[in-house]
């Protein structure tokens, strides 16, 4: 077992023995389900608008290098410095130079979790930045100096108490556990910081390759301010996240709030088309879009699991996953929490490294049938644990199976096996449940059924034998 | 009609009165059942660990043994799914897709084969108590299995059948999810634990045994008296 993967089995055990967290987080998507359903039932036929979505991300990601270039003249044909970066690094390096160039000390920043991929706050602070992050959520949880817990909701694993703690410590406020105030503590600090910052940085939720524009949807209004009061707006995107026309838009945004969020639409949404453009009185005076590869174009190239760029990180496979549920965001290691995340995770990081978060899954599909954009995501783990075990064979694992197949395939064989089982069955009740327990990772906390003297086989045999003659196998 | 059974390997080890009931249900239905001798695992256990290669070849030999068989009734929805859904896929670009193929549109879960290819809601079961249904995942969203069992219980006399919040959450068992991730697969049986108990039923009904190896075993470890019973189980008293 590697170290990761030992990490993601010790947070597991320790978020899953702590019920309080564990209730906070399944009563919090609770409620995102209720709303969820409402506003599901309000589209006329929710699966066959799914059915669109994926279709319309199956011809921008079948036709990417198509889109992306009309993207990018489009763009570049405003003013706008458009960035292709094939790696982390490349994209970190390019926004660090036009920071430094430009003599920025403080950075405003928008949430994206492209950013957080390549980790740029690290690479700004070491440059001597201070980043600031505006999204509510992203901030609680950067004064925690801690990763953000769910790709759309940073911070839904704290209550509003441990918040206000939080505040009192770092920003000096009173004690409040009023949603209303808490913001506005949160908000003081924020408008003071906008107008100071000498660039935005922000992600993307969409991009618009017929027109040249990103599109950006939150409910904060944090992005707007972010992007337009800096001189210098920086986006940074994943180049997955392309949509062939303006008008897909009119079908995304809302699905990405109703699955994302529970709500109908996110209260912003806005369009990015370039810097501010001669005659208009704002907005900033550079605009650049870095757009991030970092192994997409390999994820791209696998015909089977392609369909895992058609993610608009909406996160709704999170939150109806019953392992996340029950584990947490954190437990994970990754940007990328949850289904999603266990499924491209190995491609972005390494298969073998990361090939633990398609194991731990009980395969049960809550995630593929959430998904609006029909990604198959519970197929890809299984993808994934068949690309591991070819591409590096655990040997005893291959040795068991093996064997297992070896008995399955001759019955007489497999009615022996059944038959000792049922032999040793009662010298296991004097381990059952113990450190010396074959089967203690199954019986430390369930109790394992006895295997029976009569099978079905052998009933067959007993009471139904006269039909045996002309029924055997072929 | 005439219907072959497959009762995989745990079932026939561990649950042999599932078999039986199912094969009380069909007769009594007027099908003529079959028990195609040889019959052993699905394949699935390797083939959720990534051995597909071990997977195959226990494929393989299913796909001799129901070779004959005309129409195949599965005890077991995620078996079944295994053959109806994973043997394509794993036979693909092999010689034996097309047999793959074949036997997928052969075999039907059992609830589902009652309703939508008999035609039978009611087959005259009595059974007294309170139940409440639970949806093993491989039946509910790779086999789209979710009135059918529900249909059938409906109209079983003297059983009251109470709907639990979490009907169609994961159980936590996975296969070997559940002893590789022993922690992550009984906190999320506990879940499913808590929202049954919540509904005051006695008994608690699937139309899969593995799920309700893991919901037995954790609500006995936690001393409540609950059955577990698989859906022939109920179906077959009268």
């Amino acid at each position: 077992m590697t170290t990761l993967a030992r990490d993601f089995q010790r947070a597991a055990a320790r978020v899953t023995a702590d019920l309080r967290h564990r209730g906070l987080i399944q009563r919090a998507l609770h409620s995102y389900e209720v709303k969820r359903d409402e506003f599901k039932g309000r589209y006329q036929n929710w699966n066959e608008a799914r059915q669109s979505a994926a279709e319309i991300k199956w011809e921008a990601i079948n036709h990417l290098d198509t889109y992306l270039r009309e993207f990018i003249t489009k763009l570049e044909a405003r003013g706008t410095r458009v960035h292709v970066a094939s790696t982390g690094e490349q994209a970190r390096d390019y926004i660090v130079s036009v920071a430094q160039e430009n003599s920025v000390r403080t950075i405003i920043k928008s949430k994206s979790m492209t950013a957080e991929e390549i980790d740029l706050n690290e690479a700004l602070e070491h440059a001597g930045c201070t980043v600031i992050e505006s999204d509510l959520g992203e901030f609680i949880v950067q004064l925690r100096h801690e990763k953000p817990y769910h790709l759309v909701f940073p911070a839904m694993h704290l209550t509003r108490d441990e918040i206000s703690d939080l505040f009192q410590k770092e920003l000096g406020s009173e004690p409040t556990n009023s949603p209303e105030e808490l913001t506005m503590i949160a908000r003081q600090v924020m408008r003071q910081n906008y107008c100071c910052a000498d660039m935005g940085i922000s992600g993307a939720n969409f991009a618009i390759a017929e027109t040249g524009m990103i599109s950006i949807a939150e409910n904060e209004g944090n992005a707007r301010l972010t992007t337009s009061l800096p001189k210098i707006h920086i986006a940074i995107l994943g180049i997955e996240k392309i949509l062939p026309r303006l008008e897909d838009l009119a079908l995304f945004l809302p699905m990405l709030a109703t699955a994302g969020a529970g709500q109908p639409l996110t209260c912003y949404n806005s369009l990015f088309g370039g810097p501010r453009q001669p005659g208009e009185v704002d907005g900033p005076e550079q605009f650049h879009v870095v757009l991030l590869d970092n192994h997409r174009t390999e994820l791209l190239a696998d015909v089977e699991q392609r369909d895992s760029l058609h993610c608009i990180r909406c996160g709704a496979c999170l939150n109806v996953c019953p392992i996340f549920k029950n584990i947490g965001g954190h437990s994970y290691g990754t940007t990328y929490q949850g289904p999603i995340g266990s499924v491209i995770t190995p491609h972005l990081r390494g298969l073998q490294n990361w090939k633990h978060l398609s194991s731990a899954s009980s395969l049960c599909g809550a995630c593929t049938e959430a998904c609006p954009v029909g990604i198959n995501l519970h197929h890809h783990l299984l993808h994934n644990r068949r690309n591991a075990m070819h591409e590096k064979t655990l040997w005893w694992e291959k040795i068991l199976y093996a064997g297992f197949a070896f008995i399955m395939r001759h019955p007489s064989l497999y009615r022996i096996a059944g038959k000792l089982g049922t032999i040793f069955f009662p010298l296991h009740q004097l381990v059952h449940g113990t450190l010396l327990d074959p089967l203690q990772h199954w019986t430390r906390t369930r109790k394992f059924p006895a295997p029976k003297r009569e099978t079905f086989a052998d009933y067959w045999r007993k009471n139904k034998s006269p039909t045996e003659a002309t029924h055997g196998p072929s | 009609m005439k219907v072959s059974l497959f009762i995989p390997c745990f079932i026939d080890q561990f649950y042999p009165q599932v078999g039986i009931s199912i094969v009380q249900i069909l007769e009594r239905l007027g099908c003529e059942v079959d028990y195609p001798e040889g019959q052993t695992c699905c394949g699935q256990p390797p083939f959720n660990s990534g051995c597909w290669d071990e997977a195959r070849s226990i494929a393989e030999h299913s796909l001799d043994v129901f070779a004959e068989s005309e129409v195949i009734v599965s005890a077991s929805g995620s078996c079944g799914a295994m053959m109806k859904v994973f043997y394509p896929e794993l036979f693909k670009g092999t010689t034996r897709h097309f047999d793959a193929l074949k036997l997928s549109q052969k075999i039907h879960e059992f609830s589902d084969f009652l309703v939508n290819h008999l035609g039978v809601r009611d087959v005259g079961a009595r059974f007294d108590g309170t139940a409440t249904f639970h949806d093993g995942c491989h039946g509910l969203r790779e086999l789209g299995i979710e009135s059918q069992p529900r249909e059938l219980l409906k109209h079983v006399r003297g059983l009251t059948v109470v709907e639990m919040k979490e009907a169609k959450t994961c159980c936590g068992f996975g296969g070997t999810f559940a002893v590789k991730f022993p922690s992550i697969s009984t906190a999320m049986g506990e879940v499913k634990c808590a929202s049954l108990l919540e509904t005051g039923a006695n008994i608690v009904v699937s139309n899969d045994s593995s799920c309700l190896m893991q919901i037995q075993g954790l609500l006995d470890r936690q001393g409540k008296k609950i059955q577990c019973l698989h859906l022939a189980e109920i179906l077959a008293r009268t």
